[in-house]
């Protein structure tokens, strides 16, 4: 079927499955392939994109129920050079490895962010616990995450 | 052929596809049904039921707490309401993968799948929730014990959907309990889950108690038999002690992938006894 999908600002029609994974269109069909797939099945986050601000495992949402909302994919979350605080930090303190688990642990952090701008260190464990990292780099990524807590309240 | 989507706008409309196309998959979240799902070929059809304002909403009213199917995990969350007066059901959602699948699970979704390990189900048990079902035949409201009546079978009619969970709203001094083993926290599905409630009365004696586990058997159950044991008696650590033993009577868990009937066994009837400990 047709759908109608509004990812990163911009309009789209694609033709899939309406339980198409909304993974598969982004990357496939629409060639985003920051977004990551890890386990497939919901476990492992690396798939992480936002819907409305929140953040979904893209594996487990069927596409057809991405029409009508704002979807947001790791590409979107730095503007031209720009990076965000969080990527900035993230690239600094050395919270990424192979790479493979950062997109979703980006996106999600973003979005659990907006939502509770002060969270303490053991609170932004608890955030992230559906991101894994199998290069078990989750201290540097805490730290990078609390950096920008921060920095933030700072301000 | 890709399969027939519809989107009921009502829950009317939801009710008519629901009459119409018994064959279809009824989704929610997707958090369960999309596991796999692009290795299986298309279902017929899908009546899409994500956002459906009719299966929404979380409210107070008649001296229940009446909470739509379509909630999420993250919507629970969310709500004061929940917080304070359910808060075994607050604590479970808490603990229900991590924010990406709060986010889309929902409760009715949960109880529709009703797996043995589907983590709200012993609270519904340990509340006294009514489960209210729909179709274009009217509403009927049913308790949430003994819906689940197999290994992933509810008393459902081909043309119903569930509407919606009421909760009698706990009474003063209800003490509420939850309880989850996994491998880890978050993630993880559940070795042993165990939800409770009880009230004592002013001369200290438990005067109502429900104690309900998950994961024990091929669905959630009731531990009535235990239940039985420590209705009228004053809590004391011997009488976790006996809870602890009765437990080990009353369920008959198995080995699994997650787990073995020995560990579960233990784990259950640990936590059976720390419940009745909290009440001390």
């Amino acid at each position: 079927m047709k759908l109608e999908l509004n990812v990163n600002g911009a309009a789209h029609e694609v033709d899939a499955s309406p339980v198409a994974r909304l993974l598969d269109v982004l990357r496939e069909q629409l060639q985003l392939t920051g977004t990551k797939e890890g386990c497939g099945e919901g476990e492992c986050g690396a798939c992480s994109v936002l819907i409305d601000g929140r953040a979904v495992n893209s594996c487990l949402v069927p596409a057809a129920q991405a029409q009508g909302c704002a979807i947001r994919t790791v590409e979107d979350l730095a503007q031209g050079d720009a990076l965000t605080d969080l990527q900035t930090a993230l690239i600094e303190l050395g919270g990424t490895q192979c790479g493979i688990c950062t997109p979703g642990i980006a996106i999600t952090a973003t979005a659990v962010l907006e939502e509770e701008p002060a969270p303490s260190r053991e609170r932004i464990r608890e955030l992230l616990a559906g991101n894994l990292c199998r290069c078990t780099g989750y201290q540097l990524i805490i730290d990078a995450v609390e950096r920008v807590v921060r920095e933030r309240n700072a301000k | 052929m890709s399969a027939h989507y519809l989107k009921p706008a009502t829950l009317a409309e939801a009710c008519e596809a629901r009459a119409a196309h018994p064959d279809f998959v009824l989704l929610a979240g997707g958090t369960d049904y999309m596991v796999g799902s692009h290795h299986r070929p298309d279902p017929p059809g899908v009546i899409d039921l994500f956002g459906l304002e009719g299966l929404g909403g979380i409210e107070e009213r008649d001296g229940a707490i009446r909470i739509g199917a379509g909630t999420t995990y993250a919507q629970l969350l969310r709500s004061d309401l929940v917080r304070e007066r359910l808060p075994a059901l607050f604590e479970c959602a808490r603990e229900v993968g991590a924010v990406q699948i709060q986010e889309r699970g929902t409760l009715g979704g949960n109880m529709a799948t009703s797996s043995p390990v589907g983590d709200t189900l012993p609270v519904l048990l340990a509340l006294d929730a009514q489960v209210v079902l729909g179709s274009v035949r009217g509403e009927r409201e049913v308790p949430y014990h003994g819906f689940c009546t197999g290994y992933r079978q509810i008393d459902l009619a081909p043309d119903e959907l569930i509407v919606a969970v009421e909760f009698p709203r706990p009474p003063q001094g209800l003490v509420q309990f939850w309880r989850k083993v996994g491998t880890r926290r978050a993630q993880a599905i559940s070795k042993v889950m165990v939800a409770a409630s009880a009230r004592l009365d002013d001369e200290g004696v438990i005067a109502h108690v429900r104690l309900a586990m998950g994961a024990v058997a091929d669905r959630p159950v009731r531990l009535e038999q235990t239940e039985a044991l420590l209705l009228g008696k004053a809590p004391s650590e011997a009488l976790a002690d006996q809870a602890r033993d009765e437990v080990r009577r009353e369920i008959v868990p198995i080995n699994d992938v997650r787990s073995t009937k020995d560990y579960r066994l233990s784990a259950a009837a640990n936590l059976a006894a720390r419940f009745v400990r909290t009440l001390c």
